[in-house]
């Protein structure tokens, strides 16, 4: 047989992508459902976290906790009405085709936690553009609607040790305590980089030295993706 | 052929095997693989797994290429090999986003970047494709070893200074810190990773006199 002609070589070339395709589909189909498992597992964790809560300990451990804080999910929509039959948590997973919606066809996940005093918070998943990359996280409002309890960033590939500090915790911890509202009007809370040595007021919290630009990002995330959220968070306040 | 069989475990064999360890380390006689050695190396853990995922690439790629040696055209034959190695690296990083889902992250492009790891496709090339399927293995799994013990011992060294803790736990007792004792936060920085290996360089060939440059 001669191992060098067209006819053998386009034959072993196709016979060995086909046993190579096949064989990743079958590798794929059998550990998607771990992976899948994986990845829902670090989001609850990363909510869990935005309300104080540091998961420590396996995927079981992370499940047991996420079960007795987070009592309840729902989606709104543009005109700030909850959707029927929505799942929150896919949502969730797909966030990033979420946001490539156009935003007035968008329905945002928000989840309820309720800690052992039977205080509530909600808490609402952030998506925006780093520097280099995607950033996400989670903002977890008080009861009032318009405080923050807390927040937790993560982001793909920011600069280690400048923009990547937004997923420290340190970072989060400076939105605990900031309101969302001025008088009534939405005003966010802003990542500012300023002179002098007073602390920031309640809307605003310092940027990162050197990750400034991420920083910023983070902020603007916060704006853009508490926007959607606006309609409902109207009506709740209207309500009360 | 009337030739009496090798044993499995012969001299030469062995000297397959071991040899990649010490005088033929691929990362410290060699200097390949670098990149990731550089990049994974910051904590024990990722390093462990890194070392573990191309120990199993470079053992299996050089069983099946050699085992396909003889029906494999030449014209295409790197192209084989990528496939092959290809092929093995996505399995491995499948199994680790199943099994080990946060190392998986922290190694994250470094597990896909084995496929151009030239330690692999080089010992698929060199020894491989002309050698029998038990060397074969013998020489992938000594190259993949030589390359993650060079891993684990800079994995170690790091997260030691670095962190002050081995495998996530912390073993530099408090009472270090009260006395004064600080991490180096510079041994969690790749240029660190890269003087480590060169002291590993410098160390081995204070005992190997026979591998240093004439």
């Amino acid at each position: 047989m001669n191992r060098n002609s067209n006819t053998y070589i386009v034959v072993y070339a196709t016979a060995m992508v086909v046993i190579v395709a096949l064989a990743l589909s079958f590798a794929s189909l059998a550990l998607r459902d771990r992976q899948q498992a994986n990845i829902e597992n670090e989001m609850k964790r990363a909510i869990l976290r935005s309300i104080g809560i540091e998961a420590q300990g396996g995927m079981a451990a992370v499940d047991a906790l996420y079960a007795r804080y987070i009592v309840g999910s729902f989606a709104v929509d543009a005109r700030g009405e909850v959707v029927e039959g929505a799942n929150a948590f896919e949502l969730l997973a797909n966030l990033r085709a979420v946001y490539a919606l156009p935003p007035d066809e968008r329905e945002l996940p928000v989840f309820v936690s309720r800690d052992g005093q039977g205080v509530e918070r909600y808490i609402i998943p952030l998506w925006g553009s780093g520097l280099w990359g995607p950033i996400w996280g989670y903002l977890a409002l008080e009861s009032d609607w318009k405080t923050v309890s807390g927040a937790v960033f993560y982001h793909q590939g920011e600069t280690p040790g400048l923009g990547a500090e937004i997923a420290e915790s340190w970072f989060g911890d400076r939105f605990a305590g900031k309101t969302i509202f001025r008088d009534g009007q939405f005003v966010s809370v802003s990542v500012e980089k300023r002179r002098g040595t007073e602390p920031p007021g309640p809307h605003s919290v310092d940027a990162i030295t050197g990750g400034t630009i991420t920083a910023f990002a983070v902020g603007r995330m916060i704006r853009e993706s508490l926007q959607g959220y606006l309609p409902f968070i109207q009506l709740q306040k209207e309500n009360e | 052929m009337n030739r009496e069989r090798e044993p499995i475990f012969s001299a030469k064999n062995m000297r397959l095997l071991l040899g990649p360890l010490n005088r033929d380390n691929p990362v410290a006689v060699q200097i390949l693989g670098i990149c990731s050695v550089l990049a994974v190396t910051a904590k024990l853990r990722p390093a462990f797994v890194m070392a573990v995922s191309v120990v199993a690439v470079a053992a299996l790629a050089s069983l099946i290429m050699s085992a396909l040696r003889k029906t494999i055209p030449s014209r295409i034959r790197i192209i084989v090999q990528l496939v092959v190695i290809a092929f093995l690296v996505i399995i491995v990083d499948q199994i680790l986003k199943a099994y080990v889902y946060e190392v998986s992250k922290q190694l994250s492009v470094f597990v896909g970047l084995i496929i151009t790891n030239c330690i692999i496709m080089g010992r698929v090339e060199a020894f491989a494709l002309g050698n029998k399927p038990w060397p074969s293995l013998l020489d992938g799994l000594g190259n993949g070893l030589g390359y993650g013990v060079i891993l684990i011992v800079v994995g170690f060294f790091r997260e030691l200074l670095g962190a002050g803790e081995l495998w996530g736990r912390q073993v530099i007792p408090d009472s270090f810190y009260e006395a004064g004792y600080m991490n180096n936060g510079l041994m969690l920085l790749p240029p660190m990773a890269l003087i480590i290996v060169g002291v590993i360089i410098w160390i081995q060939r204070s005992f190997n006199k026979d591998v240093v440059d004439k």
